[in-house]
């Protein structure tokens, strides 16, 4: 039952590791200062729980440059063992450095996304109009590029964000930049697919569906969140149009796909049931050999229609903006959101629902 | 009288002159005493014997004339018949007679009737002598020609008796060669039978040659006409070899012809009717009428939908289509013509295939009548009076942009597009209201007085046209204006006020009179006024808020731009109010004209009202210090994150995107609040130099001057303002703000 969360404080750059006990509702709280600078984006890595990458700002000479490193967090956090509820912020540990990703020639790193699948050795980085892919070597202590691509155009291009496909072997990037979708082959680094005006305004985000290969979510300042067939990207297949300013974020549950998690700077968090195209069997199928009892069979049938595409629930506990939020990569039926006013919200799936899905 | 004459029993000879004299007295002598005939008629003298020959006489013609005495008696005229005095009666007595003379009359009278006797009896004898005269002669010819008849007819009768015998001869003659020839004639039958068949045998043997030669010329008919008298005989000696081997000839040649005739229809290039004969042949043939069936359907099917594309390439991707008129006419003619054509034709020639057949061509029918509608609607829709309206309102709209003139009013544009869509649909009613006109026979059906009236006119022309206008003024909102660049702002404002215009007032007048004119009889549900307005306002509100989301997003572009290729770092001590702030305040000032033209001014909070420039300045950074100030000190992070969070607990949430009012005031306030919400997102993406931070302070101090006014709630402005710069502190590692009053001076500077 663990969730990381990173939350930046002022000019202290800490990285907050939150443990939630489910059982006990216990939220448990370990500090560790990033020192290098300020955290634009943060990502664990799949393989070792206790390595992370982050993207940090860099002030010097009155400039900025965005930088990547890797980290590795100290051992007795990473067992996360830590039962008692001792005020641990107190004695706040300092992150191990493993290695920088060299930005010499690229400054302003916008996003690290680790292969999903893999044994954590390779890594993407997106640096204003450049993809990186680097290969970690030494257990992580050295990062050598592998190969690259760049986005040519007219106009400053630059990437916001990318996510890596768990499908087809780890072999493709999804990038967005301005209002375009793109997708890349990591093997020859070139462009497999690029919608074009996915978004009326810039796209913030995207997520690849994890159990259907070809399906994947974006967001964006028009405030709608779209889902699209990469094998047709003339149309999205399903628009939703739920918020009321930009969304920042937009997660597919790990496990049920039907679950979509969207965040937005008009400080709401909606969870959202995508049945008609998420990999579950759209409709109620009808077991055939279940009639023994009419009454009975006709109640369940009632309790149990189809789910339709809907908003299964809006929170806004949140006051600001709401940055990021994420699904648990332990209890599919957790997430959390975190807003500009530094409030960490966790939330859980309504039961019903959850019941409605499993039975 | 010539002899010859009288030698021929002619007929004409009662005719002659004497006779007819002798006629007359014996017709006067039969009818009695005749009123002309007079007392000296009669015979009188001293020769008594003569009257009495004469009554004789009398006696014998009469009775050859068939008429009684009692007849002749009962005549009315003339004295009493049997008055025995009477000299020409028939009971004349002359003993009475003469003693009723002698005892009346005097002696001088009775000299004179002596006299007047004498001579009756004289002119009488005379006439007696000049016709037994004449006719003596007749009589006498009479008896020669009788004589000579008799002669003749003996002769006449030896001649007859030999012809007699001839002809016996004759017919013993006739009877004994017909037996002789009777063999040969048998045996010239069988001749002549031999040779018809040897004819057909000949035609059979000739028959490939013949078919080939046919089918060389191209008589398809011909040969399939003696192709078809052969079958039959060939079908019935196809054991015999050399009919066989016929046979086969034929088949192939026919089999040829076939093909040549598949081939034939397969071009296509004719017309139908040469198709329908190559069927009709191929079907002579014995081909299978079911594969023909498919065949010429699927030929026709080619040629129908030829005409078509033709039509649709007439429709074209370009809207300057051909006249509605000339198209449906030139549809009309080519297309249901041919296919009335190839109905007609496969009726005729595949009436054998029964129902299925018949529903083949149903089908066919059904399919490729679906299409030319879809191609006629299509052609109609074009012709939607709704967006030809919008098209001017589009063109008055991009003229004088383009121009660098003033603006049209966009009033009078509005009240263009009104008026002009009204005068479309009372047009239009008034086109339809002739299919209910009391002249037009069929306008007394039912179905013109209730469910046309109803269904047809209100619900489909008026509703639906309704309808129409709010969907394709709602397709503004969604499809090409996510940009914002396809659709004019102003003609999304426009828009939204027409469909407003028509919730209030339009739809309801409309409705009124086309109820007034139709007398819509109320069996069918109709759609009551009030769901059609409420689709209307529906559409005018999203159309409004579609407005502010584009005219909020230009205003976002140009302020995220501004933020986002800054270095803030490295700016230079603020001097000016940023260029583009200045442009903010101008845009949102000319939206603002522009709402104003067509929307009322709307409700603003008391407060800002009587609140002056100068005081609101005072208060605004004087308050403005307040807020931010412990932030200033890097060491105490979360008291400003708590007293922001106390702050907002206190203040409403701000919901950006929210819909709008009709009117002026909200309309602005969605436009700035989506531009200023822009404005903070951006701000806390960059780090700032203790002058970029001062740079915004400036900005947001000018934005705050100027654009309280537009909005409902000044408060809101102030508290995203103060956020922005909230935020622009967070965001700079060195936050030293600028005096209130420095940043008054350049603001006013500016």
């Amino acid at each position: 039952m663990e969730d990381d969360a990173p939350v930046i404080y002022g000019l202290e750059f800490q990285i907050h590791i939150i443990d939630f006990d489910d059982e006990n509702n216990i939220i448990n709280k370990n500090v560790l200062l990033h020192q290098a600078g300020e955290i634009w984006h943060i990502s664990a890595s799949p393989a070792d729980r206790g390595v992370l990458a982050t993207c940090y700002n860099r002030t010097s000479d009155s400039k900025v440059l965005t930088c990547a490193a890797v980290w590795r967090m100290p051992k007795e956090l990473e067992s996360g063992t830590h039962e008692s509820p001792d005020d641990s912020s107190s004695a706040a540990q300092t992150l191990e450095l493993l290695c920088h990703l060299d930005n010499t020639a690229h400054s302003n790193m916008a996003c690290v996304v680790w292969e999903p699948m893999g044994d954590g050795k390779k890594i993407i980085s997106l640096a204003d109009n450049h993809i990186l892919l680097w290969d970690l070597q030494e257990s992580s202590s050295q990062a050598v590029l592998a190969s690259s691509a760049s986005l040519e155009g007219k106009g400053q291009l630059k990437f916001t964000s990318g996510r890596w496909s768990p499908h087809h072997n780890c072999t493709q990037v999804a990038t967005a930049n301005d209002t375009t979708l793109r997708g890349w082959d990591t093997r020859s680094m070139s462009q497999i697919y690029c919608i074009e005006n996915a978004h009326g305004q810039l796209v913030r985000d995207l997520d690849f569906n994890p159990n259907k290969q070809y399906y994947l979510a974006s967001c964006g300042d028009d405030c709608k969140v779209k889902f699209w067939d990469t094998r047709n990207v003339t149309e999205p297949v399903k628009t939703l149009e739920e918020h009321s300013h930009w969304v920042w974020n937009v997660r597919y549950n790990h496990s049920h796909d039907q679950l979509v998690l969207t965040g937005s700077s008009d400080s709401r968090v909606i969870l959202s049931n995508m049945v008609s195209i998420s990999s579950e069997p759209f409709g109620h199928l009808v077991d055939d050999d279940d009639i023994s009892d009419q009454e009975d069979h006709r109640s369940e049938e009632k309790s149990k229609e189809p789910l339709q595409d809907n908003v299964i629930a809006t929170y806004e506990e949140h006051e600001d903006s709401v940055y990021a939020v994420d699904w648990s990569s332990a209890d599919p039926w957790l997430f959390a959101s975190l807003s500009y006013d530094g409030r960490l919200v966790i939330n859980r799936v309504p039961r019903a629902l959850k019941y409605h899905i499993l039975l | 009288m010539a002899p010859g004459s009288a030698s021929s029993p002619s007929p004409s000879f009662p005719a002659s002159r004497p006779w007819a004299a002798v006629g007359a007295m014996a017709a006067a002598a039969a009818a009695g005493p005749s009123p002309g005939s007079g007392p000296g008629d009669s015979p009188e003298g001293p020769e008594g014997e003569a009257p009495e020959r004469r009554r004789k006489a009398h006696g014998m013609l009469k009775l050859y004339y068939g008429l009684s005495e009692g007849e002749a008696a009962g005549r009315p005229a003339g004295p009493d018949p049997l008055d025995p005095t009477d000299l020409n009666g028939a009971h004349f007595d002359p003993e009475v007679y003469l003693d009723k003379l002698r005892r009346e009359c005097p002696l001088a009278q009775l000299m004179d009737s002596e006299t007047d006797m004498v001579r009756q009896i004289r002119a009488l004898d005379s006439d007696m002598q000049t016709l037994v005269y004449e006719n003596y002669n007749k009589f006498i010819s009479a008896t020669d020609t009788i004589r000579k008849m008799k002669n003749d007819f003996r002769k006449m009768e030896d001649e007859m008796d030999r012809l007699a015998t001839n002809m016996a001869v004759i017919t013993d003659f006739s009877a004994r060669i017909s037996a002789t020839l009777q063999d040969r004639h048998e045996r010239i039958t069988k001749l002549a039978g031999v040779h018809a068949l040897l004819r057909k045998l000949q035609f059979l043997f000739e028959l490939p040659s013949r078919l080939t030669k046919c089918v060389e010329l191209g008589a398809y008919g011909q040969a399939v006409r003696y192709q078809g008298r052969a079958q039959a005989v060939l079908q019935q000696y196809q054991h015999l070899p050399s009919f066989r081997a016929i046979q086969d000839d034929c088949q192939v040649i026919t089999a040829r012809l076939a093909q040549q005739l598949r081939q034939r229809f397969r071009e296509g290039g004719s017309g139908a009717p040469e198709q329908a004969e190559c069927v009709e042949l191929l079907l002579a043939l014995g081909e299978p009428a079911e594969e023909l069936c498919e065949e010429f359907l699927a030929h026709a099917r080619g040629r129908l939908e030829e005409e078509l594309r033709s039509l649709e390439a007439e429709l074209g991707p370009s809207p300057p289509a051909p006249d509605v008129l000339e198209f449906t006419d030139h549809g009309g003619s080519g297309f249901v013509g041919g296919l009335c054509q190839v109905a007609a034709a496969y009726q005729e020639l595949f009436a054998a295939q029964g129902p299925a057949g018949a529903e083949r061509l149903a089908a066919f029918a059904r399919e490729l009548g679906s299409r030319y509608f879809a191609l006629v609607e299509r052609r109609l829709a074009q012709e939607a009076a709704f967006l030809g309206c919008l098209t001017d309102v589009r063109q008055a709209l991009a003229a004088p942009r383009v121009a660098g003139k003033e603006g049209p009013g966009l009033a009078e544009l509005l009240a263009n597009v009104a008026s002009s869509i009204l005068s479309h649909i009372k047009a239009s009613l008034a086109a339809v209201h002739l299919f209910t006109a009391k002249e037009v026979s069929f306008s007394n059906k039912p179905y013109f007085r209730g469910e046309f009236c109803s269904q047809g006119v209100r619900e489909g022309l008026i509703v639906g046209f309704i309808r129409s206008m709010c969907h394709t003024a709602q397709s503004f909102c969604d499809s090409p204006g996510e940009k914002g660049g396809a659709t004019p702002p102003a003609l999304l404002l426009l828009l939204s006020r027409l469909c407003l215009d028509y919730e209030t007032a339009t739809i309801s007048y409309i409705l009124t009179l086309t109820d007034e004119q139709f007398l819509v009889q109320d069996q069918f549900p109709v759609t009551p006024v009030s769901t059609l307005c409420a689709e209307a306002r529906e559409t005018a509100r999203r159309l409004l808020t579609h407005y502010v989301k584009v005219q909020g997003l230009v205003i976002s572009q140009m302020l995220r731009k501004s933020v986002e290729t800054r270095d803030w770092l490295s700016t230079l001590e603020p001097r000016n109010v940023r260029a583009v702030m200045k442009r903010v305040v101008e845009d949102t000032t000319a939206i603002d004209v522009q709402v104003g033209l067509l929307y009322e001014e709307g409700v603003r909070k008391a407060q800002s009202s009587d609140s002056s420039k100068r005081t609101f300045s005072v208060y605004s950074s004087s308050r403005q210090q307040g807020r931010y100030a412990p932030s200033y000190t890097p060491s105490a992070p979360m008291d400003t994150n708590l007293l922001s969070n106390i702050q907002k607990l206190f203040s409403e949430r701000i919901d950006v995107f929210s819909p709008v009012e009709f009117n002026k005031v909200s309309v602005l306030t969605g436009i700035i609040k989506i531009s200023l919400k822009t404005l903070l997102e951006c701000v806390r993406l960059r780090t700032f130099g203790r002058f970029g931070l001062q740079q915004v302070q400036v900005d947001c101090h000018f934005l705050q001057l100027y654009l309280w006014r537009f909005v409902a709630d000044e408060e809101l402005v102030h508290l995203l303002l103060d956020e922005v710069v909230a935020s622009a502190a967070l965001r700079c590692p060195d936050p030293v703000p600028m005096e209130p009053s420095v940043v008054e001076v350049i603001c006013e500077r500016g």
